[in-house]
């Protein structure tokens, strides 16, 4: 059965109420797409315990998983990947990650201005939740990280930047990131971190992968103020 | 070992890539047209994932320490051993301090030059690729430099001549993830109208010249997964076609996908070269 005899059978068509959809990608892959972020990570985490036998790779995207197939999916795989579902905070194989930063953001004023927050509120409102990276892309080591907390979100800046140094980090819709390299980028930037995300000759080379949970320091603070937070990131299961 | 006396325009190391780092932002990478590296290693006896010399457009000339056997595949072209002329699609041998010349190919863009053993350079993340967008893996050839070749103990192949891949302009796609997201006309559009590839085209993507494609929905798309062959259509309308350096996620809609054959063909499209897509199957010279 090819991919999209798949996708065209009746008992895969829909989530069974779940508001996911197949969608096709070619030979080698087929497009989850669900009903929003939280159904996002709510499938990652049932996928990263149990994967169909067809999947060899899965790329999570901000409302869709991605599934890189060595052969066609089945129907009893196209129906586990539109029902399957576990709760992400209960995940305890994830990684813990403190970033200490230095907020001197060229943006930290006018995403503040935007959100109607002064510098001080928006740094405390970074630091007073923990992150949770939803996915990478971008650039290898690049994490798209969730709050837990109520940060509005910010839009990306009207033109983007051909240089953001490596270690910027900043904000865009719902996400925050820290970039791992120099590069091109389009997020409001609020600080820099001398924390190195990407480096190949280190095991693993990326310090950020899907669900891991990120806590952000006020780097110029010492230990002391930066909190426990700092000496002791938050266990997993909550 | 070997000796770049020349690496030609472009010449970079690839094998299969790098699969399952996807998750971490780096996607496979690899031989852009992996057909043809698969096929250069079961012509010298490696096995199909061992790493070789891509290289853009010929030029590429190297010499050998000792005697060897080495096969040219790709976009067919003129090999030359010192002064003789032989061709490519064929198991080459080659003398101590033998140098052999990679010429430029009539039609298509990229040959893959392989050693019997593979060549044997630190790998990076498990693969020896150069990836081009991630800049992970070995720099491109320069003039002078000295590549390792792995020993191999496994039989080079008795074929006389393998063939290549026909010449295709016209490449099989399926509808996309975001076929909906375009209207009707478009789609039609995407099949019924020749693309011109331009020449920002690279390892990461052809992009291509052609009418606008129209979306339908013009909601900002989040992040989504991306694929060696996917078709998406940024807000100029105008097509990319994805090759093995894309970026593991991407934020416009993709409209269709090629077949992984029809991404074989794609890495051979040159600037200027005119392609046509079609959802027909297509007859392929090939058991699988």
């Amino acid at each position: 059965m090819s991919n999209n005899e798949v996708l065209n059978s009746e008992m895969a068509g829909t989530g069974g109420g779940t508001g996911r959809r197949l969608l096709p990608y070619g030979d080698q892959g087929v497009l989850v797409e669900c009903a929003d972020l939280q159904d996002t990570q709510r499938l990652l985490a049932a996928l990263t315990h149990s994967v169909p036998p067809e999947v060899s790779e899965l790329v999570p995207g901000a409302r869709t998983v991605l599934l890189i197939l060595d052969r066609p999916l089945g129907p009893a795989s196209a129906k586990t990947v539109l029902t399957a579902s576990a709760d992400p905070e209960r995940r305890t194989d994830h990684a813990s990650v403190t970033i200490p930063v230095h907020y001197d953001g060229d943006d930290l004023d006018d995403a503040a201005g935007i959100l109607g927050l002064s510098p001080d509120q928006l740094v405390a409102a970074h630091i007073g939740q923990l992150w949770t990276v939803a996915f990478c892309g971008f650039a290898p080591g690049f994490g798209y990280l969730l709050g837990d907390g109520a940060l509005p979100e910010v839009p990306r800046r009207s033109s983007p930047r051909t240089r953001v140094p490596a270690g910027t980090v900043g904000l865009a819709g719902p996400f925050s990131g820290v970039y791992p390299r120099e590069g091109p980028g389009g997020w409001q930037l609020i600080g820099r971190t001398d924390l190195v995300l990407w480096d190949t000759d280190r095991e693993p080379p990326a310090l950020l992968s899907p669900g891991t949970r990120v806590q952000f320091v006020d780097a110029e603070k010492g230990p002391s103020d930066a909190g426990e937070a700092a000496a002791e990131p938050r266990p997993g299961p909550r | 070992m070997i000796t770049v006396v020349n690496p030609g325009p472009l010449s970079l190391i690839q094998d299969l890539g790098r699969p399952h780092q996807s998750h971490l932002g780096v996607p496979r990478s690899g031989a852009a047209d992996r057909y043809a590296l698969t096929l250069a290693n079961r012509l010298v006896g490696n096995r199909e994932d061992a790493a070789g010399i891509e290289t853009v457009l010929g030029g590429l000339q190297v010499s050998t320490d000792t005697a060897t056997w080495v096969a040219v595949t790709g976009a067919p072209t003129e090999i030359w051993v010192n002064d003789i002329p032989t061709a490519s699609h064929t198991v080459i041998h080659l003398a101590a301090a033998d140098r052999l010349t990679v010429r430029t190919p009539p039609a298509g863009l990229r040959t893959y030059l392989v050693v019997r053993g593979g060549l044997d350079v630190e790998p990076v993340l498990g693969s020896r690729s150069t990836d081009t967008l991630s800049r992970i893996g070995p720099p491109a050839l320069v003039k002078g430099q000295r590549i390792g070749v792995k020993e191999s103990d496994r039989p080079v192949s008795g074929v006389e001549f393998a063939p290549s891949l026909p010449p295709r302009t016209r490449l099989q796609v399926s509808p996309g993830p975001r076929r909906d997201w375009f209207t009707d006309s478009a789609w039609q559009a995407l099949l019924a109208s020749t693309w011109t590839v331009t020449s920002d085209s690279d390892r990461v993507a052809l992009r291509l010249n052609g009418p606008s494609l129209e979306r339908r929905i013009t909601d900002e798309l989040p992040s989504e997964g991306l694929l060696r062959g996917a078709i998406q259509v940024p807000a100029s309308g105008q097509p990319i076609v994805f090759g093995p350096d894309h970026p593991v996620t991407g934020g416009y809609p993709v409209i269709a996908v090629l077949t992984e054959r029809a991404c074989d063909h794609a890495a051979q499209a040159r600037p200027g070269d005119r392609l046509t897509f079609t959802t027909s199957p297509q007859l392929h010279h090939r058991g699988h």
